[in-house]
């Protein structure tokens, strides 16, 4: 099929940038976006120009490397998928699609269609682990988990860390991402002794890193390739209430001590 | 009480405020719309209810107008800093974006915010105050000597205008509760886990029910139910 993409090119974090029009004539339907890129900029190669820079890895849905705004839609318009996973047959011969990378202060453009996600990165790095000293791992089935609580954590645990959901928000906000991962340890008996201060941390980590707050449009969990639900942003408030108005974090500091 | 600060540090908390003064709001549209409705028994009733709130009741009702005063202010200035958050969390716009989910609702909550407050104000002047009078009724009296506020609503929504104002402005209240009611419950936490979560049949019936009852009021008048 053969498509016209019109395709944000900035050469730099400081450059101005804009959409350059290309034309894809020898595109099929079997390609995923990924390699229709590919096939693209195999092109602008040969030509001697600059190809279009656009972050990817693993091609299967599963790192979070790779997303970009699709005709308006992060990662397009498949649901539940990530850019990567994304067949040429979502489109029909003759289309015009747009590709932009994300927008947010906190993810600034590195160049085309890739941008700096660290602030995702440092939002985990506030509080997204458990620390307990860990020895030989546990026998199966030692600590019994509820099947419900285990379920809505291997839910929130499948978040790959793309910034879709930043992306989609009119509010660029990350409360999504964090709280999948607050979700996703707050569940668990592993997650308990640090519960709070992560609440604590993670919320104004995520709050430093200048995303927006969430007035819960739903558009995030609309994108999200994972079907990560807006649950997790009510858990993720819940357990931050709890923790600002007993000032947990200082009981759990000491006891940590 | 440092977790005050810590809440109107974060914007978490400051969307927990919203929630807390927005349901305040909710539970007062309730009530007052239950007050309005007395205009359908007839005028001396309505009438009457008005000189009990003024009479009797004036300290209830002032301790009420603190709580709500102090509640708008509080949502207003809570949603202003957020708004300005969200928009330097996204300074350069998308050259395309396709809302997939959210509501029409969600999206006018900010200009359809600024519309009630507009609302408020002139509302109150008009039949509070009796400061904006477009019936030229400020100051009447009933046969019973009480304010005739019947009168005046029914002067008034017999201005094309001045029913028109009132009719839009409570579908945006209408809009504003479906999003607001539903929201400020799942921003508070309160929410269980649901396999749609999108899904709000009591922000609904919230929302419904007061846009309704409210409307009934200009309504009648115009389609000369109320005279
Ligand atoms: S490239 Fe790894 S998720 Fe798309």
């Amino acid at each position: 099929m053969r498509l016209t993409l019109q395709v944000w090119r900035q050469p730099g974090p400081a450059s101005a940038g804009e959409f350059v029009r290309y034309d894809a004539p020898d595109i099929t339907e079997h390609m995923s976006f990924l390699e229709m890129l590919d096939v693209v900029n195999d092109r602008l190669i040969r030509e001697g120009k600059e190809p279009i820079a656009f972050d990817h890895d693993c091609r299967e849905g599963i790192c979070g490397a790779c997303g970009m705004m699709i005709n308006g839609v992060a990662h397009g318009p498949s649901k539940g998928t990530a850019t990567c996973q994304l067949h040429m047959r979502s489109f029909s011969d003759g289309d015009e699609i747009w590709i932009e990378p994300w927008r947010a202060t906190a993810f600034p453009v590195v160049r085309d269609l890739v941008v700096n996600r660290s602030a995702l990165d440092r939002i985990i790095a506030s509080g997204g682990f458990i620390s307990a000293p860990t020895g030989a791992a546990q026998d199966g089935n030692a600590i019994p988990i509820a099947k419900q609580d285990a379920d809505e954590s291997m839910d929130a645990a499948a978040c790959i860390g793309c910034g879709a959901c930043v992306a989609a928000c009119p509010n660029g906000s990350a409360s999504l991402f964090t709280g999948a991962k607050i979700t996703h340890l707050g569940l668990l008996p592993q997650g308990q002794p640090e519960r709070y201060r992560r609440a604590l941390k993670m919320v104004a980590q995520m709050d430093l890193e200048h995303f927006g707050s969430c007035t819960l449009f739903g558009e995030c969990q609309e994108a999200c390739p994972k079907d990560i639900s807006i649950d997790v942003i009510s858990r993720m408030n819940r357990d931050f209430l709890v923790a600002a108005v007993k000032e947990r974090e200082e009981r759990s500091v000491a006891g940590a001590g | 009480m440092r977790w005050v600060l810590t809440l109107y540090r974060s914007t978490i908390g400051k969307k927990v405020i919203m929630a807390v003064t927005g349901l305040i709001g909710v539970g007062f549209v309730l009530a007052h719309m239950v007050g309005n409705l007395q205009v359908f028994i007839g005028a001396d009733k309505l009438n009457s209810y008005g000189a009990m709130l003024h009479g009797p009741l004036n300290e209830l009702v002032w301790a009420q107008r603190v709580v709500l005063i102090g509640a708008v202010l509080l949502h207003v200035l809570m949603a202003w800093q957020l708004t300005r958050l969200s928009k330097a969390a996204r300074p350069v716009a998308y050259g395309r974006k396709v809302p997939q989910v959210s509501t029409l609702a969600s999206r006018t909550m900010r200009w359809g915010g600024v519309l009630l407050l507009v609302f408020i104000v002139l509302h109150i002047l008009h039949f509070t105050a009796e400061k904006f009078d477009p019936a030229g009724w400020a100051g009447r009296l009933d046969a019973a000597g009480h304010r005739d506020t019947y009168g005046n609503i029914v002067a008034s929504f017999h201005i094309w205008w001045v029913a028109l104002f009132y009719i839009v402005a409570m579908a945006f209240l209408g809009l504003h509760l479906f999003h607001g009611a539903w929201s400020s419950v799942r921003t508070l936490g309160f929410a269980k886990p649901s396999p749609n979560p999108l899904h709000r049949q009591v922000a609904l019936a919230v929302a419904v029910i007061v846009w309704l009852g409210f409307t009934l009021v200009p309504l009648g008048v115009v389609v000369g139910l109320v005279k």
